[in-house]
């Protein structure tokens, strides 16, 4: 199953490498990862995306806790949650080709936030399943390049991951 | 308030947080610390000859005292050459802290001469480690780091310090801090009360229990309440390879040891129980054998500190997170506040069946070796040995048949007295750690049991014994070749002894240890076993190293059926199989 794995850890050197380390020292995957500072800047927040059942996220969530850096951690996939990942795609866009990736972009809710006479840089934030759709209605033969930003994510509710 | 240098300032913190003995060896980015030491007085300083040595020292050091084992090193190979004793450390959950020298700051990343990324290196073996970013953070550094080593599941620290931040030009005022604050570091304390009584409502309904203690009721202090305990209730105890001593080995209640090795009793037993009380131990592939057929009847009951080894690969039915101590005596309360007893027929009739499983194929009824024949078999060694030492020594081993041969035959009735790398199996341990141990305990009896492989790994530290006179025996049980692996050789191979013997090779040990001004022994001759035993027990003051030839042929039993065997599938000889 997938799970989405939010973590408050120490503002640290070397922080973020103990868990990477930790994931490829104990065999286990990793989808996405991101992490940046948090309004203290004493701490970093985490989000990672892997896969395995449920005796193997007992084992993830038991030794990323055991990592003397990690502060905190929590389960989104547990409970209610958002989740939102950014895309940004450089398409080719010359001709008729351009009203078209412009409905579609509507369609999806992106911006285009870069423009030539060839091709439309957009920018798309949603769920990992959303993107993907947009990449796939895109088609292979207009894009150029893709980055993702993997996911973050989010409690629903008045449930916080804080100090 | 007073003005220290970066490397006077971690040796005063040492000092203050009560440390007496240090492990090391100096090298280039050690050496403001190097003159640091010799400045003072308190802390005595033990030169090895390997770094490994001193890793493997502290390591015994801090088996044998349960305090934390100290070590420096220096950069690059001094720090490398320490990875295998930080291993050794981390896999049986033993408090060391670690400081290396490092490259100055500004060279960090270069390739300076001597430099390696210790942090990075050390990252996967260690419970935590420190890059030291100034002078001023080593006081706070320090205490965490004997914190986090001593507490909880105990480990290694590492703590790596550039040379420019032990610069004795650089001043700095020093505080060493009464406490710590750690928001991310809280180690499990007591045990949670309903878990625990509802594993005694457990105990009490048991027909066939069996407690499995392992590493963690020697390493947490709780030897003493667990031999009430299972006294108390009067069930089987059966100690895993780091366990052993954690209940007394000459009581009839104990079954000796589990796993591969085990006695056919306690294997036997561990598949029949219907509950099984599991404190210190992580169900390591060497007791369990196949996960699958693990112990097919029994509820599990799982005291453990560390809440990573509760269910990762037995799951259990009654997972209980805390101290040994603090869950132990708990359990003893409640049975000591309620008149509830086990089912007294159910327990006689489990003694009964166990007697029975004792008589038929046990370690301790009958010799199960040859007694006849003209070799000395390595396990009458052990028993001789265990004689004339009345059970009372400090027994460090290294790693291959001889150190299952002494877990089998050599009775530890205390705990911190048996001393191996259990779950790393670090060849070369033995002789360094006796050493660390003798360091802690001058006038016991210290043994270190090894091969002509193991000893082999680090002989180097004979000299280390001749420098600060460490009377052990070095006891070798010489069969000349690498036992172990020549037994799977012979089992799983058909005999194909791929480099497993050393085709007359081997050093004169007698003349070695004479030359590094130790006494040498050889005993060949079965009918002199214990006569030369005797004479060499009875020399104190020297260092003894005592080569004995035994059956080159013997193979270790009872040993597991692999793959896919139970617990109480079991070679019990070459021929013979449950």
């Amino acid at each position: 199953m997938r799970r989405i794995i939010s973590v408050l850890m120490e503002n640290e050197p070397g922080a973020l490498s103990r868990v990477v380390g930790l994931f490829s020292q104990r065999g286990y995957n990793i989808e996405s990862l991101t992490v940046a500072p948090t309004e203290d800047a004493s701490l970093s927040r985490l989000t990672l995306v892997t896969i395995g059942d449920d005796h193997k996220i007992e084992q993830i969530t038991k030794n990323l806790n055991k990592l003397i850096d990690v502060v905190k951690l929590v389960d989104l996939t547990e409970g209610a949650h958002i989740e939102r990942e950014l895309l940004l795609v450089k398409v080719r866009a010359s001709g008729a080709q351009r009203d078209e990736i412009k409905r579609s972009v509507d369609i999806f809710r992106g911006q285009i936030v870069d423009v030539t006479s060839n091709m439309y840089t957009v920018q798309v934030a949603g769920t990992s399943e959303k993107l993907d759709a947009f990449l796939q209605a895109l088609g292979e033969h207009t894009i150029m390049e893709v980055v993702r930003s993997g996911v973050s994510g989010i409690a629903r509710g008045e449930k916080v991951l804080s100090v | 308030m007073e003005l220290l240098s970066g490397g006077d300032m971690l040796v005063r913190a040492l000092q203050d947080e009560g440390v007496d003995l240090i492990f090391g060896y100096p090298g280039g980015s050690a050496l403001h610390i190097y003159d640091a030491i010799f400045r003072q007085k308190s802390i005595k300083h033990i030169l090895v000859r390997h770094e490994q040595g001193a890793t493997h020292m502290a390591d015994g050091y801090a088996r044998a005292t349960g305090k934390v084992g100290v070590v420096l090193v220096t950069s690059g190979p001094g720090a490398t050459n320490a990875i295998t004793g930080i291993a050794t450390a981390y896999m049986d959950s033993i408090p060391m802290v670690v400081i290396s020298g490092q490259v100055p700051t500004e060279k960090i990343g270069e390739d300076a001469f001597q430099e390696t990324d210790m942090v990075g290196c050390s990252r996967p073996i260690v419970k935590h480690s420190f890059l030291v970013k100034s002078a001023e953070e080593i006081p706070e550094i320090v205490k965490k780091a004997f914190y986090i080593a001593s507490t909880g599941r105990p480990g290694p620290v590492v703590i790596d310090v550039p040379k420019d931040v032990t610069n004795p030009a650089d001043r700095f005022p020093y505080r060493y801090p009464d406490k710590l604050r750690m928001r991310s570091y809280t180690p499990a304390g007591k045990g949670h009360s309903g878990q625990i009584r509802k594993a005694v409502a457990q105990l009490l309904s048991a027909k066939r229990p069996v407690i499995y203690a392992g590493g963690g009721v020697v390493q947490g202090g709780g030897a003493e309440l667990l031999t009430e305990l299972a006294r108390r209730l009067n069930f089987p105890v059966t100690n895993t390879l780091m366990g052993l001593g954690a209940f007394p080995g000459s009581d009839k209640r104990f079954l000796g040891m589990l796993g591969m090795h085990g006695t056919f009793e306690a294997n036997t037993a561990m598949h029949h129980a219907d509950v099984i009380l599991a404190v210190g131990a992580r169900f390591d592939d060497r007791v369990t054998n196949t996960p699958g057929k693990f112990c097919p009847g029994a509820k599990i009951i799982h005291v453990d500190v560390d809440p990573a080894s509760i269910s990762k690969t037995i799951v259990a039915d009654i997972p209980i997170v805390g101290t040994v101590q603090s869950v132990l005596s708990e359990m003893l309360e409640i049975l000591k506040s309620s008149d509830e007893q086990p089912d007294q027929s159910a327990i006689v009739d489990w003694w009964r069946q166990i007697d029975d499983w004792r008589e038929r194929h046990g370690l301790y009824t009958a010799p199960r070796y040859r007694t006849d024949g003209a070799l000395i078999m390595p396990q009458e060694v052990i028993r001789a040995v265990y004689e004339i030492t009345e059970g009372n020594a400090f027994v460090a081993s290294d790693v291959g048949q001889h150190q299952m041969f002494t877990a089998q035959y050599y009775l530890f009735d205390k705990p911190r007295r048996w001393i191996n790398s259990g779950g790393l199996g670090t060849m070369g341990f033995g002789l360094p750690a006796a050493l660390g141990v003798k360091i802690a305990h001058p006038d016991e009896e210290v043994i270190c049991v090894t091969g002509e492989g193991s000893i082999q790994m680090c002989i180097q530290e004979l000299s280390t014994a001749t420098q600060y006179h460490l009377p052990v025996k070095i006891l070798c049980l010489n069969n000349q070749a690498l036992g172990m692996v020549k037994q799977w050789q012979e089992m799983q191979y058909e005999g194909r002894l791929s480099n497993s013997v050393y085709e007359e090779s081997l050093p004169d040990f007698v003349k070695l240890a004479e030359a590094y001004g130790h006494l040498g022994m050889k005993i060949e001759r079965r009918e002199e076993l214990y006569d030369k035993l005797r004479e060499a027990f009875a020399i104190k003051d020297r260092t003894v190293f005592i080569d004995v030839y035994v059956d080159p042929s013997e193979h270790v039993y009872p040993m597991q059926v692999m793959p896919n065997g139970s617990m109480r599938d079991m070679w019990l000889s070459k021929t013979e199989r449950t």
